[in-house]
């Protein structure tokens, strides 16, 4: 990292850090929603069609829209954001925390639609032939259903960290611009450019998001071809 | 071990109403064209369909009654399913595929049984592997040893020789055959080829149309002329039980004796005394109206017209009655007719060596094309 030290200044660094811890607890928290979410959309069910709307809603709204529902539902004034704070002391409002619910919310269709589609795309014989062998729902989740999604687990997972690096309209909104608490990459580059003489800073501070959001997805690539020779197909 | 079947189920404009019992260790065929209900019938067993009205009963415990609420989940029926497409994890090698199945077991195997498995189906040089590298015939080796390692009360196997061609079919049958023998559990084998129920199987069940058509012993169902339209008319032949008499090296022949007669075929593998059973396709079968002589077919047979099926082609089938022992034979209406056959006539039934073909074998053995 030294040679970064020398090129980036400390607030930078700063910014870039922050923007990959946001992004990390963002894909790691909504994991699990994601899974139970796909699972649910593969079966047909009454509502199957709403739900599938109302994930993928995300993609379609406005992020300001959704920073200001969040503002709505998490604020302090807001009864489930009161309670939470009064309860369990959690507050997402003006922190790091609500800026990775944002990213975490923003790109969970990101994560649902890989996971999905690699759920479907296994042959449903397969689970039953593990049921025929003794193995309940949930045994046949993790040793049959979780191996086979792998590559497609891993593949949203990539694709929705890199896009949370760069969320902006949500966190702004919702969590405000504060340096070293929610400023990541992206508003600190919004505020570079808003900033006299920031220019230099905004341009090295975008080469490093051009330069992340493609390893991310080059990584991506890579270890979903490496996970499908382990998964055997 | 008795598996009860009986069951009531309805898609699309197909309706199945099935029933049948199988009693004791060893190999059933469900046997009947495609579309007669048969995958159906083993999904019911199994707990993968659960059909409008049924029961199912495996050694005392009910397994499913529709009338009672009573539906026992696939997983905690404990019968063994080999799939067509043999379904190996992919994800798994061959190890772990077997491994599957006996973690899984109510009671695990002792470790001797699970080798003598592994030995049975010929796996050791394969347990490594992942599955995409096996042939077809070795996916459907694992298939089985892996159902057989869950310690089934039951096993069946859905046309587990269809999607193999014929080569690969030569290589698993061996296995087949020895799994028949070796039978401690009732087995219940779909197909739709009657070489493989021959061979394979002690009892039958024909489906047609969805409804049972027949259902025992393979030789008495084969030598049924009424069933012809199921059990297919250019593959029909009686099925002869005997035991080997004695071999004659020189000749490379094996005289093998049954009720009502002998009858001398290429030498079988086998000891003296071992019980086989002979296929004898009715084309391959000539009738006389007095006992020929100078002729190269090595067996004539003595017996009394049991049976005529006439239709409206050229050919008519007679069931003779040799002793106890059924013989088939396809003639034309012409000779029917010049011969004046009827009922209860007596006639020598010729059949030669080369068209008898041994329908239980544990040698391998390539098919014999060339008889059929």
């Amino acid at each position: 990292m030294s040679a970064v030290d020398g090129w980036l200044t400390a607030a930078e660094m700063q910014a870039l850090f922050l923007s990959l811890k946001v992004s990390l607890v963002a894909v790691i928290g909504a994991l699990p929603f994601a899974l139970g979410t796909s699972v649910l959309l593969t079966r047909q069910f009454p509502g199957h069609s709403v739900l599938n709307a109302l994930v993928h809603l995300p993609l379609v709204l406005p992020p300001v829209v959704m920073g200001y529902l969040l503002l709505v539902t998490f604020g302090l004034n807001a009864p489930l954001g009161a309670w939470l704070d009064q309860t369990f002391g959690i507050r997402f409002m003006f922190s790091w925390t609500g800026a990775a619910l944002a990213a975490g919310i923003i790109t969970f269709p990101f994560q649902v639609r890989a996971i999905r589609l690699s759920m479907e795309a296994i042959d449903p014989g397969l689970t039953e032939a593990a049921e025929t062998l003794g193995a309940g729902p949930l045994d046949r989740f993790v040793s049959i259903t979780l191996p086979l999604a792998g590559p497609g687990i891993l593949a949203g997972a990539i694709t929705a960290f890199a896009a949370s690096l760069g969320e902006f309209g949500a966190i702004i909104t919702f969590v405000s611009n504060i340096p070293g608490e929610t400023r990541t990459l992206p508003l600190a580059i919004y505020t570079a450019i808003q900033t006299p003489g920031g220019e230099a800073s905004a341009a090295r501070l975008v080469l490093l998001a051009i330069a992340l959001a493609f390893a991310g997805l080059i990584l991506s690539e890579l270890a979903a071809v490496r996970l499908k020779r382990l998964a055997g197909q | 071990m008795t598996l009860t079947v009986d069951f009531a189920h309805k898609f699309g404009d197909v309706s199945l109403d099935i029933g049948f019992a199988v009693h004791q260790p060893g190999v059933t065929a469900l046997f009947g064209p495609s579309g007669a209900g048969k995958t159906t019938c083993v999904n019911v067993v199994a707990g993968l369909l659960r059909p409008d009205r049924g029961f199912v009963k495996l050694g005392g415990k009910t397994m499913l009654d529709t009338a009672r609420q009573v539906c026992v989940p696939a997983r905690r029926r404990r019968i063994g399913y080999v799939f067509q497409d043999a379904r190996l994890f992919p994800h798994l090698n061959v190890a772990r595929n077997l491994e599957f199945g006996a973690k899984r077991a109510e009671k695990p195997l002792p470790e001797a049984e699970t080798d003598r498995i592994i030995k049975l189906l010929g796996l050791k040089k394969l347990l490594t592997r992942a599955p995409r590298g096996l042939s077809g015939g070795e996916r459907q080796r694992v298939a089985l040893a892996r159902a057989l390692m869950s310690n089934p009360k039951a096993l069946l196997l859905d046309e587990p020789l269809a999607s193999l061609d014929q080569g690969r079919k030569a290589d698993i049958m061996p296995y087949l055959e020895r799994l028949h023998e070796d039978a401690r559990l009732p087995i219940v084998l779909v197909s739709h080829s009657i070489d493989e129920v021959t061979r394979l199987a002690g009892n039958m069940v024909v489906l047609g149309d969805g409804r049972v058509a027949a259902s025992g012993p393979v030789d008495a169902i084969m030598s049924r002329l009424d069933l012809f339209p199921l059990t297919g008319r250019f593959e029909a032949g009686a099925v002869i039980s005997g035991e080997i008499a004695a071999h004659d090296d020189q000749a490379a022949m094996t005289t093998v004796v049954f009720p009502g007669g002998q009858m001398i075929v290429p030498r079988l593998t086998g000891v003296p005394g071992q019980t086989v059973r002979l296929r004898v396709r009715s084309r391959d079968v000539m009738l006389a109206l007095a006992p020929p002589s100078a002729i190269s077919a090595n067996n004539v047979l003595e017996g009394r017209v049991a049976d005529l099926r006439i239709d409206a082609g050229a050919f008519v089938d007679v069931r003779l009655d040799c002793g106890g022992t059924m013989l088939l034979a396809r003639i034309t209406r012409l000779s029917r007719e010049r011969l004046r056959i009827e009922r209860g006539m007596r006639m020598w039934a010729v059949v030669k060596s080369v068209g008898v073909d041994r329908s239980s074998d544990n040698a391998r053995r390539s098919e014999p094309a060339e008889l059929r």
